[in-house]
């Protein structure tokens, strides 16, 4: 089946499977491999991607119910070329080791910031609760995105 | 024609700044290559059929209806194995696909490469495997009484203490003066761990892709791309040259990487159909596709004198190595050798024991044999101090080990050692008041659940002293190459290239080689090539914590020989000119153990050693059995911390990982099969389950290391486990000898 849909802010179109996952489209259809396949069931949230400006995961996600809605993800987020302030937070704090979560966690920080310009700790460790990551401790994490909120 | 190109003054990241991590702007962009991202122009999909039983002999294997399936280009079974049927890490105990038997559960069978995943999978469900059920060898203490998993004992014969029993892959001891000596007071436990996991996030991938002249081309996420090659190869019926591994984006690794996962597979279907194939593990594959952390059983006793003095360590250890033997005999003997914990002792035998069942094959993972046994010798600790009415942190403090000083094996530590200052420094940090209630959920043990205001929350304030070797043991010829390419720009500019094959698997050693060139060289035009067997030799493993030693050894090397050779021409190099040199870097020596008394034969059978220290404070719901860790201060011996930023990350990383097998992490097995294959089973610590970590890093420079390095990875995931279950133990008053803790244990166990 045909769908439509804009990524990142353009229109694209592709030809998939009824039971093709969101994630499976981006990565292996569309180009567009920055959001990671770590878990396939929601649990680790690398996969994550704002649909229609809320946070999902793209693995949970059936392309087709994508029809007509507006996707943003890891790759959409610097502005031109630049990179954005929750990104830039991510580099200077050392907030990536292997990086495999990070995609993930740039998509679900840009997204409390928009909610919460200005979370609490405790408000930060909830929001980020639904991203795994397995090599920082979520240590670094924490330092960024506090430093991106104050940015 | 310009001036000869010179050096220009060197304005960043040298050797001990804090420097950005090269990779991080692709990565948080979503550039990064995974090796799960990878593409070719005509890739097919590989998948793996895998073994539903634990032990089964192989009847039959009926590949007709899956070859026939739409978009299936190959099926293939041990019959089309082109070489060598086994391969392994240490001993070829493992095969390419089973044959005759299957010893675990998910073990590979039969592979497919269709043009969509999806079709794989199918077909993969459409080949008849006719199994007959074999006795289960899945008991650890009645293994070496059972019929051989491995009719051929395939860890005998290479210098370890005999020991004809079926299923025994390595028993040793190590004895020291006096076993039986006596002493005031002694303590006796018994302990338990469970199975723990790598997790790591990137499941195994890569692409193989056919060179068209019968060799092929790896793209994989591994930890040491030459002894992939050297175990692929001959499965193969290739030359090393004709097979290529190319280091890939490596989402974590943690010792699950050191064994192969896809890359022969994927190789096999790519050369025999002549196109690139890509394979790609789900999580739940994940879980049978790498070895995981041995789980242990250990029965210590403790004596020691009124004064606190320990007198005599005895500690019998038992691995469960699962179905293949991986680095178990090296993880064996790193248990016995870290046993005893970073304090000096005249007296102790130790027993380590590792054996095959048909539970989930067992290797490496951080920590290496040292997280299992610190888990239960701190615990030990604290009985002991208990017993003496003395403050742990004194206990510990009276017998640290120091540099001078002899451990078990004999071996004279020679090196920096300063376990005293660790302790004293973890111990000074200050440790937060107790939060007042009442409070908001989240800040109590259940979170977000709700489940109390308060009642029945246990404050408890635990503490750890944890140590573990740094390098690969026990004679072991260790190295690491680089090569380093000096050239003119076309500006004028001096650029070195450097060649090293280390694995970037997270931990940073990019930046660790970039910074090692740029300060050798004072250049700041420094980058690394991609990591390939094509192109320098081997690296060695991304294990032991040796990679920032052994990377920072071989480059200097490498930089220091350059750097002579354009001094030898007058400072500069004309365009077009070029330096291109490698050079081998190898650690100390070291030597075999006795295999009888477990003592050294040369001067040292470790290269050198870290230690950590760990506070940790935790609340505990006792009426629910739920726990909240609340903070945790520690100091680590670091050597000298070439990118402090990174150093930390570890620390943090490190931490998270042993706070996971003491409160979570375990792979659950009934009868040998895997019942928790998943990350809503098996969970790892979340964003709420981490503390703050205040870290301190004790520098004290490794006087035979490059820059007095020493590795940072492992002492805080072995000391990490064993802190947590202190505080657990304060806060609840029970004994708690079994990690990952349950619910269930706080609640109802012994005390």
């Amino acid at each position: 089946m045909k769908i439509e849909l804009s990524v990142n802010g353009e229109r694209k179109e592709a030809d998939v499977w009824p039971g093709e996952s969101l994630l499976f489209t981006l990565r292996e259809k569309l180009g567009l491999p920055g959001s990671k396949n770590a878990c396939e069931q929601g649990e680790c949230g690398s996969c994550s991607v704002l649909l229609d400006e809320k946070l999902v995961c793209s693995c949970l996600v059936l392309t087709a119910q994508a029809q007509g809605h507006e996707i943003v993800t890891v790759e959409g987020i610097a502005e031109d070329d630049r990179l954005h302030r929750v990104q830039e937070a991510f580099v200077q704090t050392g907030a990536v080791q292997c990086g495999f979560c990070t995609p993930g966690l740039i998509v679900a920080t840009v997204d409390l910031l928009a909610h919460r310009p200005e979370p609490s700790d405790d408000e930060i460790r909830e929001a980020l609760s639904g991203n795994l990551c397995r090599c920082t401790g979520y240590q670094k994490i924490f330092d960024a995105v506090r430093l991106a909120a104050r940015a | 024609m310009s001036t000869p190109a010179t050096r220009r003054k060197l304005e960043l990241g040298r050797v001990g700044e804090s420097v950005k991590r090269v990779d991080a702007v692709p990565k948080v962009t979503g550039e990064f290559a995974y090796s799960s991202d990878l593409f070719a122009a005509g890739m097919l999909w590989g998948h793996t059929l895998r073994s539903p039983h634990a032990h089964a002999r192989i009847l039959s294997i009926d590949i007709s209806e899956a070859v026939g399936l739409a978009g299936v280009h190959a099926v293939l079974t041990h019959d089309d194995v082109p070489g060598d049927k086994r391969y392994g890490l240490e001993f070829p105990d493992q095969p390419v696909l089973a044959f005759d038997r299957v010893r675990y559960f998910g073990e590979p069978v039969a592979l497919v490469a269709a043009e969509h995943p999806e079709q794989a999978r199918r077909a993969a469900a459409a080949i008849k495997v006719e199994y007959e059920p074999l006795e289960l060898v899945v008991d650890p203490e009645l293994a070496a009484d059972q019929p051989a998993i491995h009719p051929q004992h395939w860890t005998q014969g290479h210098g370890y203490r005999d020991d004809p029993r079926p299923n025994v892959v390595r028993d040793m001891r190590i004895e020291r003066g006096d076993p039986d000596a006596r002493a005031d007071v002694s303590v006796e436990g018994y302990y338990e761990l469970g199975i723990q996991d790598q997790a790591f996030l990137g499941p195994e991938s890569g692409l193989a892709v056919p060179d068209g002249e019968g060799g092929v081309d790896i793209y994989v996420a591994t930890q040491w791309l030459h002894v992939d090659r050297d175990q692929v190869a001959p499965c193969l019926n290739l030359s090393r040259e004709q097979v290529r591994i190319h280091l890939a984006g490596v989402g974590g690794a943690f010792g699950g990487r050191e064994d192969l996962s896809m890359q022969l597979h994927a190789a096999m279907l790519a050369l025999h159909t002549n196109r690139p194939v890509k394979m790609v593990y789900n999580r739940e594959e994940s879980f049978f596709g790498h070895v995981h952390r041995h789980p242990g059983r250990i029965w210590a006793e403790h004596r020691a004198n009124r004064d606190g003095k320990l007198v005599c360590v005895r500690m019998r250890i038992l691995l469960d190595g699962g179905a293949y033997a991986s680095s178990s005999t090296a993880v064996t003997s790193n248990a016995a050798s870290f046993a005893v914990g970073p304090y000096a002792i005249e007296n102790a035998l130790i027993e380590s024991t590792c054996v095959y069942t048909n539970n989930p094959p067992c290797g490496a993972m951080r920590g290496f044999g040292a997280v299992q046994t610190c888990f239960a010798a701190e615990a030990q600790m604290d009985k002991l101090a208990a017993e003496l009415g003395m403050d742990p942190v004194e206990l510990r403090l009276r017998n640290a080990l120091a540099s001078g000083d002899e451990l078990p094996t004999g071996q004279k530590i020679t090196g920096s050692m300063p376990v005293e200052e660790v302790i004293r420094r973890a111990a000074a940090i200050p440790v937060p008041d107790p939060e007042e209630l009442p409070r908001d959920p989240i800040r109590l043990p259940g979170g977000a659940g709700n489940t109390t205001r308060g009642d029945g929350v246990q404050r408890g304030v635990g503490f750890a002293v944890g140590f573990k070797n740094i390098g690969y043991s026990e004679g072991f010829d260790d190295y690491t190459a680089a090569r380093v390419r000096l050239f003119a720009d076309t500006d004028g500019d001096l650029v070195a290239e450097i060649y090293c094959a280390a694995a970037e698997v997270g931990q940073g050693v990019t930046n660790v080689i970039l910074q090692t060139a740029r300060t050798e060289l004072e250049l700041e035009n420094v980058m690394l090539a991609p990591g390939t067997t094509g192109e320098v030799g081997s690296a060695g493993s991304a294990s032991a914590s040796r990679m920032t030693w052994m990377a920072t050894g071989a480059v200097q090397a490498a930089c220091r020989a350059v750097r002579d050779e354009l001094d030898r021409r007058g400072g500069g190099l004309a365009s077009g000119d070029e330096i291109d040199l490698e050079r081998i870097y190898r650690h100390p020596r070291t030597g075999p153990l006795e295999p009888e008394t477990g003592q050294i034969t040369t001067e040292r059978a470790h290269v050198s050693f870290a230690a950590a220290a760990m506070r940790v404070v935790v609340e505990v719901d006792v009426d629910l059995g739920l726990t909240r860790v609340v903070w945790i201060g520690t100091a680590q011996d670091v050597g000298t911390a070439v990118n402090p930023q990174a150093v930390y990350g570890q620390i943090e990383g490190g931490t998270a990982q042993g706070l996971g097998l003491a409160l979570m992490e375990e792979i659950q097995t009934r009868d040998g099969l895997i019942t928790n294959a998943s990350f809503t089973d098996y969970l790892i610590p979340t964003a709420l389950d981490m503390p703050p970590v205040v870290a301190e890093l004790v520098e004290h420079p490794e006087p035979e290391a490059p820059f007095g390095v020493k590795g940072v990875g492992e002492p805080p995931t072995v000391v990490s486990t064993a802190a947590v279950m202190s505080a657990m133990r304060a806060a609840t008053g029970r004994e708690l000898n079994r990690v990952p803790v349950k619910p269930d244990d706080i609640v109802f166990s012994g005390s």
